[in-house]
């Protein structure tokens, strides 16, 4: 590897703790006169999206917000149902900011960068502060105080909560800021726009091309800086536990501008989701995490066996996590939980219809709590189970499989989340940063609003502070030439009126994707991946139907542009899945386990981070190297025996 | 695994100013435990391999959260379940032979878009009018600074849970958005945070909402019953007391 292709991660100097404070003293400011002549783009209205707008127009600068939904309020985040964590040590039970730190890093499989993690643990605690005056209404204790949970196998209760509606309420709350400012005319809102392209001027991001989703309308936006806070691409696997709509396309069209995209193959898969019932699916049902505290996860001793669950005699069960994981049973991290179901299923052990799926008993825990313990703690996630499969977890054990939920990977970003690319932020899931090769519990809503509300308000000024920046109009040939980019394109969806529908060829594209680079993944397995991802893609533009006008509502048009955006992507996430031979978190490779069939990482090649240069589509991209410098958490094996 | 076949009567309009009319469709060979949407998947896959226009219809999450999807099934929003959002109804709820009615959420505030899917911008702007608390970021004090009853904390959780899919609006007989005004008024007065502007806020929201072209309420408490969130008809009369209050106190 050559010395160019190292990348610099541009964080400051000095002891851990300090690094942060002592940079945001170090950063320029702009004079708050100055602020309102910037004009910032923030494109997503999610946790991080609705923060940094509602923030970044508090302190005056001129910003002008777009999501592709009919209001901010339903961007993706507002599913999330666990929890927030923050180093609060409310409970007394020996959390700390390091603490936090530590687990993350940890938990992240040594694969993220020590002071954006020790960063993001010192803000949390600033945003539970700021949640709470917004009126989020979390849950409480008795005595009027924030009430907590552990979440995730964390030995510390440091999880703040609002029933299983978490990142409902966290939304909303980030929501009113965004709407209290719209109100003051301090940001321009754009609802039903969907970023097309990323306009750079003399190699600065310098605004954005949208398609009006209502219209159809192909419009220009200039700015001085463009902040990226469009979520994960979960979506690439077909079924995931993301919504309809969560795409790849704003950070995508950035990576085909020179951004370059960290890690994609790293995918966080959950273990605790409702199965697939049948063909016509469309997507996948997260049951909260929390079900495992006193479910317990087996499947049929013998393989084949038909008998309903009731009637299978303990000694033909197998508890395989009890088993094989005796300290940590049901309890192990999301990856081992989720490997281990795939296991017992691809064994032939599987259940329900498809025998893709494994049991989660509460019997044992209702013998010994009682019917009304278990409802009180899991009242609503059985109901939202018996609405959708018909059956009742009180009576028969539930049936899960595992199903994609996040994607750690993402933009590459500096200390700064600032992209390769001058004046491109990249904020929460969009970006890789703080969640190395897996992420824990009750984090990506944390770290969705301290990028918004805390760190972006810094660097952001520091970036422009020091930046000279000739006005640009959008009449400039950069936008002429992107707009006429994304005309073309959608003429060209528009032209093929062939015979297969875009469902039809995501589904085949996702299938393809789960198959070879979900939950385990073999060099073979990529290869042949690679090989077929280019004919998809190819049959995509020889044969897609997609009806209707480009002048127009059109929902089918809207769906083609982003699939097709996904069929370039899943390339670059196979490769780097198949360039990282390692396994480490999310990430499963069957050539490197232990004897016992445990991740294998190999720190001496690859304790580092893959950021890929787009170097035209089916070409093979370019590798660029961060290297991770642990120098207060010793990396160690991951062991939950 | 049981599958059925159903008749679907669509309502179909190209846009707000468009001429509207319900078309007919055969959903075949549905397989119950499919969800409400996965069916209409279903009947538009089989439209756009025939070159048609498939029908449009709102969704996102798909998980009863976002709010986004919704329409009326046989003339109740979000269909014949209690506390379901359309893409939480499943086929199970249906039997063979049915026919279903679907219309979108009509009001006059609620343009129409296109097919079953309506403008819900007017909710936003009665958020904007008021539905925050003015803070900024940064200037919180501690979490834990300002005790807060466990019980003033669980009703503002169940005002709080207001989705904005605009069923209520749908279900009543004026148009009236006061379920979704009053909710978000009543999540924010159960608060301490949220009382300093209170009068302020029921006035200005109130304001908007009837600017919009919204209805005013008249008690027939449908909204509750189409909420799919449960959330009570109360709180809409603790607006009105808070709102007489405030406008008495108003200069």
């Amino acid at each position: 590897m050559s010395a160019d292709n190292q990348l610099n991660s541009n964080v400051p100097e000095g002891d851990l703790k300090d690094k942060w404070s002592q940079h945001k003293f170090n950063m320029k400011l702009v004079n708050p006169a100055n602020k309102r002549k910037f004009k910032i783009i923030v494109v997503g209205t999610g946790l991080a999206g609705a923060s940094a707008s509602a923030t970044l127009s508090e302190l005056g600068y001129n910003v002008h917000t777009f999501c592709f939904h009919d209001t901010p309020r339903r961007a993706h985040s507002i599913a999330a149902q666990g929890g927030i964590n923050a180093a609060k040590n409310y409970q007394n039970d020996g959390d700390s900011i390091y603490r936090l730190f530590y687990d993350t890093i940890k938990g992240g499989d040594f694969r993220a960068r020590e002071a954006n993690v020790h960063r993001l643990a010192e803000i949390s605690v600033n945003i539970i502060d700021q949640c709470v005056a917004q009126g989020v209404p979390f849950a409480r204790e008795y005595g009027g105080l924030l009430d907590n949970r552990s979440f995730g196998g964390a030995q510390v209760s440091r999880t703040f909560y609002a029933k299983g509606q978490t990142g409902q309420q966290l939304l909303l709350g980030a929501y009113s800021a965004l709407m209290k400012q719209v109100n003051a005319g301090a940001v321009t809102l754009y609802t039903e726009h969907e970023m097309m392209d990323l306009v750079l001027v003399d190699g600065k991001a310098r605004g954005i091309i949208t398609r009006n989703l209502r219209t159809g309308a192909i419009d220009r936006h200039s700015a001085d800086a463009v902040l990226l806070c469009s979520g994960g691409y979960g979506n690439v696997f077909y079924l995931s536990t993301n919504a309809m709509g969560s795409n790849v396309t704003a950070a995508w069209k950035s990576h085909k501008r020179g951004a370059f995209m960290a890690n994609p193959c790293y995918t966080q898969i959950h273990p605790t989701c409702i199965p697939v019932h049948g063909d016509y699916q469309s997507k996948l049902t997260l049951m909260s995490e929390s079900l495992r505290n006193d479910g317990r996860v087996w499947v049929p001793k013998a393989v084949g066996d038909d008998r309903h669950p009731n009637d299978i005699p303990e000694d033909e069960r197998d508890y395989y996590l009890e088993r094989k994981y005796p300290s940590f049973g049901n309890l192990v991290p999301r990856d081992l939980a989720s490997r281990n179901a795939k296991y017992v299923c691809d064994e032939g052990r599987g259940v329900g219809p498809t025998k893709l799926a494994v049991y989660l008993d509460f019997r044992d825990s209702i013998n010994r709590l009682g019917k009304d313990a278990i409802e009180a703690r899991y009242g609503n996630l059985f109901d939202m189970y018996q609405s959708i499969t018909d059956s009742n977890p009180y009576e028969e054990p539930m049936m899960i499989y595992p199903a994609v939920h996040y994607t750690m990977g993402g933009l590459w970003v500096d200390y700064n989340l600032m992209s390769n690319i001058e004046g491109l932020f990249v904020l929460g899931e969009a970006n890789f940063s703080d969640h190395g090769a897996n992420r824990l519990g009750a984090s990506a809503l944390m770290q969705g609003l301290a990028d918004g509300y805390f760190v972006i308000s810094y660097t952001l000024g520091n970036y422009l502070a020091n930046v000279s920046l000739d006005s640009v109009s959008t009449d400039n040939d950069a936008f002429a030439k992107c707009e006429q980019d994304v005309n073309e394109r959608i003429n060209k969806l528009l032209s093929v009126r062939g015979t297969t529908t875009v469902d039809e060829f995501h589904r085949e594209l996702g299938l393809l994707m789960w198959d070879k680079c979900g939950m385990s993944r073999s060099e073979e397995g990529l290869k042949e991946a690679l090989k077929r991802i280019p004919e998809i893609r190819d049959r995509f533009w020889k044969d897609v139907i997609v009806t209707g006008d480009a002048d127009e509502f059109n929902q089918v048009l809207e769906k083609a542009l982003r699939v097709a955006d996904f069929l370039e992507f899943a390339e670059t996430m196979c490769k780097d899945a198949l360039e990282r031979k390692e396994s480490c978190g999310g990430h499963f490779r069957e050539d490197s386990q232990t004897p016992e069939g445990e991740a294998l990482r190999d720190d001496e090649n690859y304790t580092n981070v893959f950021a890929w240069e787009f170097k035209g589509v089916g070409n093979e991209p370019e590798l660029h190297i961060e290297k991770l410098i642990f120098e207060n958490v010793k990396p160690s094996v991951r062991s939950y025996k | 695994m049981k599958r059925i076949t159903v008749k679907l009567v669509v309502w179909r309009q190209k846009g707000n100013d468009d001429k509207g009319m319900f078309k007919t469709y055969l959903a075949e060979n549905i397989d119950t435990d499919a969800s409400f949407l996965e069916m209409l998947d279903v009947v538009n896959e089989g439209l756009v391999k025939k070159g048609s226009e498939p029908i449009a219809f709102a969704h996102d999450c798909r998980e009863g959260i976002c709010g986004t999807c919704g329409a009326v099934v046989n003339g109740e929003a979000h269909g014949p379940r209690e506390k379901v959002t359309l893409c939480q109804l499943h086929m199970r709820s249906f039997n063979d032979g049915d026919t279903i009615i679907l219309e979108p959420f009509r009001a006059r505030a609620l343009p129409i878009v296109k097919d079953l899917v309506v403008d819900r911008s007017a909710l936003d702007r009665i958020m904007q009018a008021g539905g925050y608390i003015s803070v900024r970021t940064g200037s919180a004090p501690d979490a834990n600074a300002i005790p807060v009853p466990k019980k003033d904390a669980d009703q503002a959780f169940d005002a709080a849970q207001c989705i904005g899919c605009a069923a209520c609006v749908a279900a009543c007989p004026n148009a009236s958005a006061m379920l979704v005004l009053s909710a978000k008024a009543a999540h924010l007065s159960y608060l301490p945070q949220g009382k300093t502007e209170e009068s302020q806020r029921v006035l200005s929201m109130v304001k908007q909402m009837t600017k919009e072209g919204f209805g005013g309420c008249s008690n027939e408490y449908q909204c509750e019953v189409a909420c799919p969130k449960g959330i009570s008809v109360k709180y809409i009369a603790q607006l009105n007391k808070k709102y007489l209050v405030a406008s008495i106190g108003s200069e």
